[in-house]
């Protein structure tokens, strides 16, 4: 009956693994949704944030998951608007990944307001001028695109295809995805700026407050930037991990290289800017406060081996990896590579979110620090699990890679 | 992106002199009676509790017999170049041109926070948890033992009885999952618009609106009135050379100024580079 929905040609595991496998992943979502009644029916109390840490865990993994979540309207525009052919087969992956990324920053930004079912506020009563319904509006409109393009993904499924007005419905969708792909990379441009721009723009909080162009401080830019160079790497890492898991080729290896590629000279291109923003800021920005650029690297752990890990380890190493083709042919030194580009642009949401918040700014204020209770950690791991099973429920029954079939012939 | 906005007639500001304050603390008492500051299930956790008006306690950093101490009290500073304004998405704060009050709209506020995060003076506190008054009935909850079982569930003590006879009318109690502070007991503001129309005049005196934590303190340190009028105490005492606020330089513009006549004080308002903090007051040392 379970194998009339898999694709045809394909081999999955049996249900009773694959129900096995699910098991981890259904307890992460258990213990979110635990954690999430918790936090909307007795309140964000039930947290440790504080005046001090207004934005915490959550926060850095919203900022975290959209920017690997970039790969989905990054390829899409390669693909549709440039014409990159190559990654056709990838382009399903990540879609998929884009659409659980940013569904669950979604899922993960209802629970961590205080009062969730005013979250329409936002555009019933906006203020044009924050950064944050900027923000809002485009990854709300954006979550609608990612959704659009998912949806002739799942009605190719093998059963769902028999019925001719969906198929219709599906091929019709398939022929303008070049519409929505433009859309997405307009709409995801803008709230990946903005979630940079977010923190640039606090001009009383010295260690964020950027200079910029026009209305948009520099960190706008560099958001965007770090996220385009970041979210290709973690769509080439949940794919080869989905290769090593179901033990097969599921893309072919130019689709990969390319992708590294464009990862590669991106993320060279933004640590240059990185490294330029870095100095233009310790050098305009905290002198002006009356600061140096030590003061902000003197309180609790947040030392000066945040720039060095941040820029250095997690940026340049990865960046050459990516640039060198010798290197990224290597299968190891590609994941490599890709897992600590994604590791520095993790590092740098983190920052921005948390060490801004954590350096006092007056001079009498003191440092407090903050540690996430079981409450947070569940919420933020079940968008976790919440991927991992989707990702796996769409792998197992919808066919993600066109060429998986040529891949693997099936011998009889 | 800052929030600053065409002045009106008025700006209402604070003078606090900090020679006269001995941090009793009393403008803190007047200012949550005043404004039904709740409290909290556990007060001792001072990151989360509610103060719009908060005492800091500085120290010049010297061994006795040199040591020194100074109480900043902080309200909010009302900033003429607000970092909060121009960052809440949903328009919940805003600044009144005609008064140059910052307001908060409880019954807007969606709880994100970032106005906070803007904020580098902790002037928002938000509400972790519900607002807690000892009343004497506790909604559908008439049952004492089904009241003892929803306290233990809420984390929070059982109501007691008649708090809520002491909550002021003109203030609006706020609700769990929003950001509050002080707003210059504008209710008060009100309160003397309406009687001054009353009476025939559209002005005010000077008297006719303070804040209550500019009433209560008993030494006089807090002086609050139109900085706009030439005739305000106000707008004279921020000419005094003592005069000061803090974070100066980030651009924020606060209408509280702090009057102090140690320098160490004024050094600690601020960051300053070496050799950049200029010693206005030359104090004359004892003993």
């Amino acid at each position: 009956m379970e194998s009339a929905l898999i694709p045809e040609g394909v081999k999955r595991c049996s249900p009773k693994v694959f129900f096995l496998w699910t098991l981890p992943w259904l307890g992460l979502l258990a213990w979110g949704a635990v954690s999430a009644f918790l936090c909307l029916y007795k309140g964000l109390n039930q947290t440790n944030m504080s005046n001090y840490f207004a934005f915490a865990l959550w926060i850095v993994f919203d900022l975290a998951v959209i920017a690997l979540g970039a790969g989905a309207f990054f390829t899409g525009f390669l693909t549709y608007i440039i014409g990159k052919k190559e990654l056709k087969d990838i382009i399903n992956s990540a879609v998929i990944i884009g659409f659980i990324c940013y569904s669950g920053a979604v899922a993960m930004l209802g629970i961590d307001i205080g009062q969730p079912l005013r979250g329409w506020f936002i555009f019933w009563h906006v203020n044009v001028h924050s950064m944050l319904a900027e923000v809002s509006f485009c990854i709300t409109c954006y979550l609608g695109v990612l959704a659009i393009e998912y949806i002739p993904i799942i009605l190719e499924n093998r059963k769902l295809e028999e019925i001719k007005e969906l198929r219709l419905f599906g091929h019709n969708l398939h022929e303008i995805m070049a519409i929505f792909a433009g859309t997405g990379t307009f709409l995801s441009f803008f709230h990946q700026g903005s979630l940079g721009g977010l923190f640039g723009v606090m001009f009383a909080r010295p260690f964020a407050y950027r200079e910029g162009f026009y209305i948009w401080p520099w960190t706008f830019f560099l958001f965007v930037l770090s996220a385009i160079a970041a979210g290709p790497s973690f769509t080439i890492l949940c794919t080869k991990l989905a290769e090593k898991l179901g033990r097969k080729r599921l893309v072919p290896e130019n689709a990969y290289q390319l992708l590294a590629k464009i990862s590669g000279y991106l993320l060279a291109l933004y640590i240059v800017f990185k490294i330029a923003d870095t100095l233009g800021w310790a050098y305009g920005v905290v002198p002006e406060a009356g600061l140096r650029l030590m003061d902000f690297y003197r309180e609790g752990p947040y030392g000066f081996w945040l720039v060095v890990a941040e820029i250095g380890i997690f940026g340049i190493i990865p960046a050459i990896i990516l640039l060198v083709p010798q290197a990224r042919k290597s299968e190891g030194w590609l994941i490599i590579g890709c897992l600590m580009n994604c590791t520095g642009i993790v590092l740098n949401r983190f920052v921005f979110t948390i060490v801004t918040l954590a350096i006092p700014v007056m001079p009498f204020d003191r440092f407090v620090s903050y540690l996430p209770t079981w409450q947070e950690w569940g919420v933020a791991l079940a968008v976790l699990g919440y991927g991992f099973l989707l990702y796996s429920l769409s792998y197992r029954y919808l066919p993600l890679f066109p060429r998986e079939r040529e891949l693997n012939p099936v011998i009889e | 992106m800052s929030g600053k906005k065409k002045e009106g007639k008025h700006k209402y500001g604070m003078v606090i002199d900090l020679d006269k304050c001995t941090g009793c603390g009393t403008c803190m008492v007047a200012c949550a009676a005043e404004n039904n500051v709740s409290v909290q299930p556990d007060e001792s956790d001072k990151q989360r509790s509610i103060a719009w008006m908060l005492i800091y306690k500085i120290t010049n950093g010297k061994k006795f017999p040199d040591t020194e101490v100074c109480y900043f009290p902080r309200p909010c500073f009302h900033c003429e170049n607000t970092p909060c304004v121009s960052v809440c998405p949903a328009t919940a704060t805003d600044v009144d041109p005609e008064t140059g009050i910052v307001s908060q709209i409880y019954s807007r506020c969606i709880g994100c926070r970032y106005c906070q995060a803007a904020c580098p003076y902790h002037a928002r506190t938000f509400n972790w948890w519900h607002a807690y008054f000892p009343t004497t009935s506790w909604g559908p909850l008439h049952s004492e033992s089904l009241q003892k079982l929803y306290s233990w569930w809420e984390g929070r003590p059982p109501r007691s009885k008649g708090l809520e006879r002491y909550l002021s009318p003109e203030v609006s109690v706020r609700m769990r999952g929003v950001v509050e502070k002080c707003s210059f007991c504008h209710h008060r503001l009100m309160r003397a618009k309406e009687k001054a129309y009353m009476e025939g005049r559209r002005e005010l005196e000077e008297h006719e609106y303070i804040t209550a934590c500019a009433e209560a303190c008993p030494a006089q340190a807090i002086t609050f009135g139109d900085l706009k009028n030439p005739n305000h105490k106000v707008s004279k005492l921020v000419k005094d050379p003592r005069a000061f606020r803090i974070l100066e330089r980030l651009g924020t513009e606060p209408k509280v100024y702090y009057l102090s006549s140690k320098d160490w004080v004024r050094r600690m308002a601020d960051n300053y580079l070496e050799g950049e903090f200029e010693q206005k007051i030359k104090v004359k040392k004892t003993g």
